[in-house]
């Protein structure tokens, strides 16, 4: 669904990315892992046109490095960024219609899905997104970009900073959303997620794949969990 | 109670027309980060254009036409110019929107000369339409009042209730979250633009036969909508609004007083001496602050809420 080959991306001088190969299939979690300022994110923002690629990013079999984010979105990517973007003067609700990209097409989250799912959504719909909890706007974030329907979507640390129960509702809703035949790329800094739900794990160190596996041979190798991982 | 009265309908007629020129510039502000200098020479273009325009075909036709025309011609500049220049950073952005405010100003003198344009209000509209205590108060104010009222009417309802509004809105936090949503940030930033200096060229065709058509109109006008912007935060359109009613309060009521500082220690019973320091500065009065007052207000509020009345950025 999704091959990355030989991608580099700069933020000025700074050379972040340094040749990054990766491949999701369909209906895969993939899990990118690293520690800080490896440039994980900045993958997620390269393949979605939010920083400058230099090298190819086929999605479907067309290359669509350099293209503007919001045609690489009508391809069918969804991007979840760390930080959350979510719109705070906007309402719950017009949050979420925000991430409609086509009303006529049919979708595979239509928005009572997304209040079965999250109920405290639905309580909280006509309130400003700017009062909800960080846990809420986590869930409002992930939920925005699924109403876009996206074939594969980027799920940039969507754990960081949320309570263990809160953690287990995200580590749900991205089963959820594999079950119903999209493709993730989960970021993570942690193990906790990635080793329960991936099929298959990266690991990044200075802007370079530095182990491709499965969740069991990741734990096999203690010296990658050392090298790349430990603080 | 006259003056005030009289007053308080003229501040509003001009504060609405002060929302027309901010409502454009502060969104454009608010979603592309662009300090827009050349916004007032949209306005002023909107009156030439108008002029012209109602010489073959009136004014009615020219009221509709010219904003249309200035609409296009802002878009054409964001998509062909200010586009280009974005990749540059904000600095040339500015110099690129200067560069052009003198351009405009320089093409007035070019077509139109230095000389005020006859641009009168349409015969239809140049009566009274009532009498209050001694004064009469003209029908074209009315009209003007009902045209603002109704952009601002129309401004809130696209904003609040359109899915171009609401796209619009996110924007002003997020631009770049909005394009990854799959929504074509650029086009909308075409389409604020383009619509922000349509406004503009409407407060142009409606107030350039009411205050005067002439190629000073924008550098007169230009820095007061820059100061509402800033005192009713940048990007926030009920900002611009409460700040438009403000400024235009405070310059409306301060032509009124003739009272200066000599007076306000008089009531105190503190007279100065026969030799004080600064002597003028003791005597100028009120009625000759007006061009003053809106700038005093914009530094305070920049030392006390730089922010603005509703704005949410500090920078």
């Amino acid at each position: 669904m999704l091959g990355v080959k030989n991608l580099n991306a700069y933020y000025g001088r700074s050379h972040i990315l340094q040749g990054v190969d990766l491949e999701i299939r369909d209906g895969e979690i993939v899990s990118l892992l690293g520690r800080n300022g490896v440039g994980r994110s900045t993958m997620c923002k390269a393949v979605m046109g939010l920083v400058k690629p230099h090298g190819t990013v086929k999605y479907k079999g067309e290359n669509i490095a350099g293209l503007p984010s919001h045609a690489i979105a009508h391809k069918g990517i969804g991007y979840v960024p760390e930080d959350r973007w979510i719109f705070p003067s906007l309402t719950v609700l017009q949050n979420l219609q925000l991430g409609q990209k086509d009303l006529k097409k049919q979708s595979r989250w239509s928005l009572e899905d997304i209040y079965q799912l999250f109920p405290i959504l639905e309580e909280r719909s006509k309130l400003r997104a700017g009062l909800l909890s960080g846990g809420e706007q986590q869930m409002l974030t992930m939920c925005r970009t699924l109403m876009g329907d996206p074939d594969l979507i980027m799920i940039d640390e969507p754990t960081e900073g949320l309570a263990p129960k809160i953690v287990e509702l995200v580590k749900n809703l991205i089963s959820e959303i594999a079950k119903r035949g999209v493709s993730v790329l989960l970021v993570e800094q942690k193990l906790t997620i990635a080793l329960k739900i991936a099929n298959r794990l990266y690991v990044m160190g200075h802007g370079k794949i530095v182990f491709e596996g499965t969740p069991q041979e990741f734990q096999k190798n203690a010296s990658v969990r050392k090298e790349w991982l430990e603080v | 109670m006259e003056f005030y009265v009289i007053s308080l309908l003229n501040s509003l007629v001009f504060g609405m027309l002060l929302f027309m020129l901010s409502s454009g510039l502060t969104l454009i502000f608010g979603m592309m980060g662009v300090l827009n200098f050349a916004h007032a020479s949209f306005y002023m273009l909107g009156a030439y254009f108008a002029f012209q325009i109602s010489q073959f075909a009136g004014f009615w036709t020219a009221l509709v036409i010219a904003p249309i025309l200035i609409g296009l011609l802002g878009a054409a500049v964001e998509r062909f110019g200010l586009r280009t220049v974005h990749k540059h950073g904000h600095v040339a952005e500015l110099l690129f929107t200067f560069g052009l405010a003198f351009m405009i100003e320089e093409l007035i003198l070019l077509i139109w000369g230095r000389v005020a344009l006859n641009y009168q209000v349409p015969s239809s509209l140049d009566f009274t339409i009532f009498r209050l205590f001694e004064s009469d108060f003209p029908v074209y104010r009315l009209f003007m009042l009902a045209i603002s009222v109704f952009i601002f009417v129309v401004l809130y309802l696209l904003l609040t209730k359109t899915r171009t509004g609401i796209i619009i809105q996110a924007s002003l936090t997020h631009p770049e979250g909005v394009g990854m949503l799959g929504h074509n940030v650029p086009r909308i930033f075409m389409l604020v633009f383009g619509g922000g200096s349509a406004l503009a060229g409407l407060a142009g065709v409606i107030g350039g036969n009411y205050l005067m058509t002439s190629p000073s109109m924008a550098i007169l006008l230009g820095p007061i909508v820059f100061v509402v912007i800033v005192i009713g935060g940048m990007g926030s359109l009920t900002g611009a609004l409460i700040a438009s009613l403000l400024i235009a309060t405070l310059q409306t009521f301060a032509v009124g007083y003739d009272y200066s500082l000599i007076d306000l220690l008089a009531v105190f019973n503190i007279e100065l001496g026969p030799e004080p320091w600064f002597p003028d500065l003791w005597r100028i009065k009120v009625e000759n602050t007006g061009p003053l007052l809106p700038y005093l207000l914009m530094v305070i509020m920049l030392i006390l809420r730089p922010k603005g009345i509703m704005g949410e950025r500090e920078s």
